[in-house]
């Protein structure tokens, strides 16, 4: 039986991958944060996954404004890099796991969750920076992954407790998985920041701090923020958020934070990185 | 739609909502055409003549062309897709926000490594009815 061992919320902010693939982790501005990213990266080379659930958003790249599906998941063997519009990053090609994804596709969509099935597609930095994060430049990613995109560039985004369903939904479909897999499960995105507009470059750490003790405390509570309470606290683009309770969702209820990083600024973000391990209920 | 949405009380920001859908389908297609090389190579090469491969407003088009950053948000632009012309400049997402928020680039820095725009103040429009800024 294939099992979720833990979750990781992790930003996705594309300067950071550019950090990375420049050789620039080292510098003042950005050691600080690469600094953080250390434990987490010995963590998972301990915890040795088989697939990731990674679940994340497009930015204009795979998906446009042509179709807008508000959950996808990835099926292919092979997931190229995205052309961004400077260049596909230099990273290795993702390798998928249609066996698990397509099991996941049919398993949620009969538990009423209506995916849309994507046989071939590119992935961008929403994916691949947090690779980079918790696994640093390897010559291939050391798991296959199972991409997740959730539509958060077109208003309105699903509800943080639709997010939260899906990933309870994923759980049980892992659950039914008949190869033994140790899994993880990635939310991705946040936290706090605005990229466009007169506000651009707002950060709110009280309210970022509160949503990583609330990953443990209070989970369903943190599902009740409303876009609009994202939005103006968070800035526009932290209702990236909500992909957070994906994964959470996709946990025990009782899980440990085993490890945080909070760093501002990354570009014009509030970097966060949570690790949880799945504790049993008992 | 007979009250205008909740999140129209923040200030300085244009979410990408049905109403903006409509307007920038186009503009934010073009965007899009340029994550392809030979598409980026065509724009620099003439930026009005390949304007014309898509149908937008003539203020879309000034936008565009004179790299409004501000002005393409307020006829639809998306900025995952605006930031598309930025990159084919040679801009970083930085630079454009420090743009859009009217501060020379250094400012704009400054302030994000003192942590960023503070949310206190910034919660609602000044004359938004739906309330204070409670801080």
């Amino acid at each position: 039986m294939a099992k979720i061992v833990a979750g990781i919320a992790c930003s996705h902010v594309p300067a950071i991958g550019v950090a990375m693939d420049r050789g620039m982790t080292g510098t003042p501005y950005w050691e600080p944060l690469f600094k953080g990213y250390g434990p987490a990266r010995q963590w998972l080379a301990r915890v040795a996954p088989d697939v990731a659930i990674v679940v994340y958003n497009d930015h204009a790249n795979a998906l446009s404004l042509e179709i807008i599906p508000t959950f996808l998941i990835g099926v292919a063997d092979t997931f190229p890099i995205a052309d961004e519009g400077f260049g596909p990053r230099p990273v290795p090609p993702v390798r998928g796991h249609a066996p698990l994804a397509w099991h996941l596709a049919e398993s949620l969509i009969l538990d009423e969750f209506d995916m849309t099935i994507a046989n071939e597609m590119t992935v961008d930095h929403g994916l691949t920076v947090p690779l980079s994060i918790t696994c640093g430049q390897p010559s291939e990613w050391p798991f296959a992954v199972v991409p997740l995109c959730v539509n958060v560039v077109q208003y309105p985004p699903p509800t943080g407790a639709r997010c939260f369903k899906l990933g309870q939904a994923i759980r049980r479909a892992v659950e039914k998985f008949d190869q033994d897999l140790r899994v993880v499960i990635y939310g991705t995105g946040g936290m706090s920041h605005q990229l466009q507009g007169e506000r651009a470059g707002l950060i709110n750490r009280q309210f970022d701090t509160d949503f990583l003790d609330g990953m443990t405390k209070d989970p369903l509570a943190l599902t009740k923020i409303t876009h609009t309470e994202y939005m103006r606290e968070a800035g526009s683009e932290g209702v990236e958020m909500v992909m957070w309770h994906v994964m959470r969702g996709a946990l025990n209820e009782n899980v440990a934070e085993v490890y945080r990083h909070y760093h501002v600024p990354a570009s014009n973000t509030a970097a966060g990185l949570m690790i949880l391990e799945n504790r049993s209920a008992a | 739609m007979s009250q205008p949405p909740d999140y129209e009380s923040i200030p300085g920001t244009y979410v990408y909502d049905a109403r903006r859908g409509r307007e920038g389908y186009a503009l934010n297609m073009f965007c899009m055409s340029l994550n392809k090389a030979d598409n980026r190579k065509s724009f620099k090469e003439d930026e009005a003549a390949y304007l014309l491969r898509f149908a937008l407003s003539a203020e879309q088009r000034r936008a565009v062309l004179q790299r409004d950053w501000l002005g393409m948000l307020k006829v639809g632009g998306n900025i995952y897709y605006t930031i598309k012309i930025a990159f084919c400049d040679g801009l970083t997402f930085q630079d454009v926000a420090g743009m859009m928020s009217g501060v020379p680039k250094e400012t704009y820095a400054q302030m994000m490594l003192a942590g960023g725009r503070s949310p206190e103040g910034n919660r609602f429009k000044k004359s938004s009815k739906t309330g204070e800024d409670h801080g």
